[in-house]
């Protein structure tokens, strides 16, 4: 199996590592609630580093990144700005999820998931044919996630520098000190940074912040902590079969510019027009019990499934992601190990920064 | 490591059996099994008075990760169940071999089990 720079931080930390998609990685380091309320409470940090980065340098870079992805990379005016889209392929399904960093017009990084790494740089590159672009992943590059309402502070206490390039930062906006790419981004739903850098000095830093009392979290909490927040993730909410207009992810396409034909714009214009049977909305269990994937959902408007569930320690309930047919709306029934279970549909994110929405 | 308790017995599901020497047992899940679930989030239990026969799967515990069915080890009858899990489920966590309990049940007995050393052994 894969290890990242800080394999052995975690298992001496007493991480629990499992197989993560061929990657050696912390489940939790004992309570998974635990890490999970730490995020949402004060702060805590996660090893990202089998995700990965990618560079893109070229005079044709802009033109290539508003060919590749659904969301426009135009909207990237000022340097540090980051963009969530989705590349597609050509019948508008996912090739994956991904945030888009803009340092100018000719160089871009982009961070994508890790279990489609090699699926999405084959595809980048063949993609990138014809264009005077170079496509660089990184794949020496660590990354760290600190997340929570004291993520900020902590990091400048932590790392000397930081709070002079980044202390002023927007979220969705990232700054670079020396070797380190601090982006006030992540997937909690907390304030926080994603702080890439190189894998040599991962292990130094993930230490300079354990001393200032940051504590490692898992991906237990992470999951968690996303679903909460409404995030979707690759795979679960949507795949190379499903796009972005089933997914509640219609947001993140930019069909203005009429004259950009992304890969697979003209499949999404088609399904737009006919009009997508499915959306993803949220749920929340009402009984006890917790919501898991694939579980059967029935609604006002028909049968759906359940692409994330899991339990919210933040509401003390089960809550769940859900595919199901468009307009279904009040409560619905979730089938749980041969029972039917009621459960209410939302909108999510279920909470967002310490709060619950629902 | 996990700690397995002399005084009882397991099954091949990582469930403890505890004599009660009146007709009666006391049963939970191993602290091997507790930890490999992670936080437990809800605990269904039966209801006093309730019968299961021999497999039956008459608990289900839930932890964040996964739900896990707890199956009768014999024909049996509930006693008691541990209602204190209602509210605190993370007792099977914190204590699953004493406030961690899950149910008493009668039986006019049960074969098949493990004593702690065969059982410990199963878990190297």
């Amino acid at each position: 199996m894969k290890h990242t720079p800080l394999y052995q931080a975690h298992v001496d930390a007493g991480g629990k590592m499992v197989d993560f998609g061929g990657w050696e990685m912390p489940l939790n380091y004992g309570s998974q609630i635990e890490e999970h309320h730490q995020v949402r409470n004060d702060v805590g940090m996660f090893d990202v580093s089998h995700m990965t980065t990618v560079d893109f340098k070229g005079v044709e870079a802009k033109k290539f990144l508003q060919t590749l992805i659904a969301n426009d990379v135009d909207k990237l005016k000022t340097q540090g700005k980051a963009l969530y889209s989705c590349m597609l392929n050509e019948a508008g399904g996912v090739v994956d999820d991904l945030i888009v960093y803009y340092q100018d017009d000719e160089n871009y990084r982009m961070v994508i998931n890790a279990g489609t790494t090699e699926k999405d740089i084959a595809w980048i590159n063949a993609q990138a044919e014809g264009f005077d672009v170079s496509v660089e992943p990184k794949l020496d590059l660590a990354m760290i996630a600190v997340q929570g309402p004291n993520a900020r502070a902590k990091v400048y206490e932590a790392i000397p520098g930081v709070e002079g390039v980044a202390g002023e930062l927007k979220p969705f906006n990232s700054a670079s000190l020396g070797g380190l790419f601090i982006a006030r981004t992540g997937y909690t739903g907390e304030d926080g940074f994603e702080i890439m850098l190189p894998e040599k000095s991962a292990e130094f830093t993930w230490k300079m912040l354990m001393e200032v009392g940051v504590k490692p979290c898992g991906l237990g909490a992470r999951d968690t902590l996303r679903l909460e927040a409404g995030m979707s993730l690759y795979g679960s909410e949507m795949n190379d079969e499903v796009s972005p207009l089933e997914a509640a992810l219609t947001w993140t396409v930019d069909l203005t510019d009429e004259d950009r034909r992304f890969v697979g714009r003209d499949a999404l214009e088609a399904l737009k027009d006919k009009g997508a049977n499915n959306t993803i909305v949220g749920l929340v269990l009402e009984g006890k019990g917790v919501i898991r994937d694939h579980q059967k959902v029935v609604t006002n408007n028909g049968e759906g499934e359940v692409t994330s569930g899991t339990f919210s320690p933040t509401m003390g309930k089960a809550i769940a992601l859900a595919s199901v047919p468009k307009g279904s709306e009040g409560l619905c029934e979730i089938e749980m190990r041969n029972k039917m279970v009621s459960a209410k549909i939302v909108k999510p994110p279920f909470v967002r920064n310490g709060k619950v929405l629902v | 490591m996990s700690e397995v308790r002399d005084d009882r017995q397991y099954t091949e599901t990582h469930e403890w059996i505890l004599d009660n020497g009146d007709g009666t047992y006391t049963m939970g899940i191993s602290d091997h099994a507790q930890a490999l679930l992670g936080d437990m989030v809800y605990v269904e239990l039966p209801g006093e008075g309730d019968e299961a026969s021999a497999e039956d799967e008459f608990c289900v515990v839930e932890s964040v990760k996964a739900a896990s069915g707890v199956y009768a080890p014999a024909d049996l009858e509930i006693v008691e169940a541990n209602e204190a899990l209602d509210d605190e489920p993370e007792l099977v966590n914190s204590s699953c071999y004493d406030n961690g309990w899950l149910v008493k049940f009668k039986s006019d007995g049960i074969d098949g089990l493990m004593d702690a050393a065969t059982y410990a052994e199963t878990l190297d």
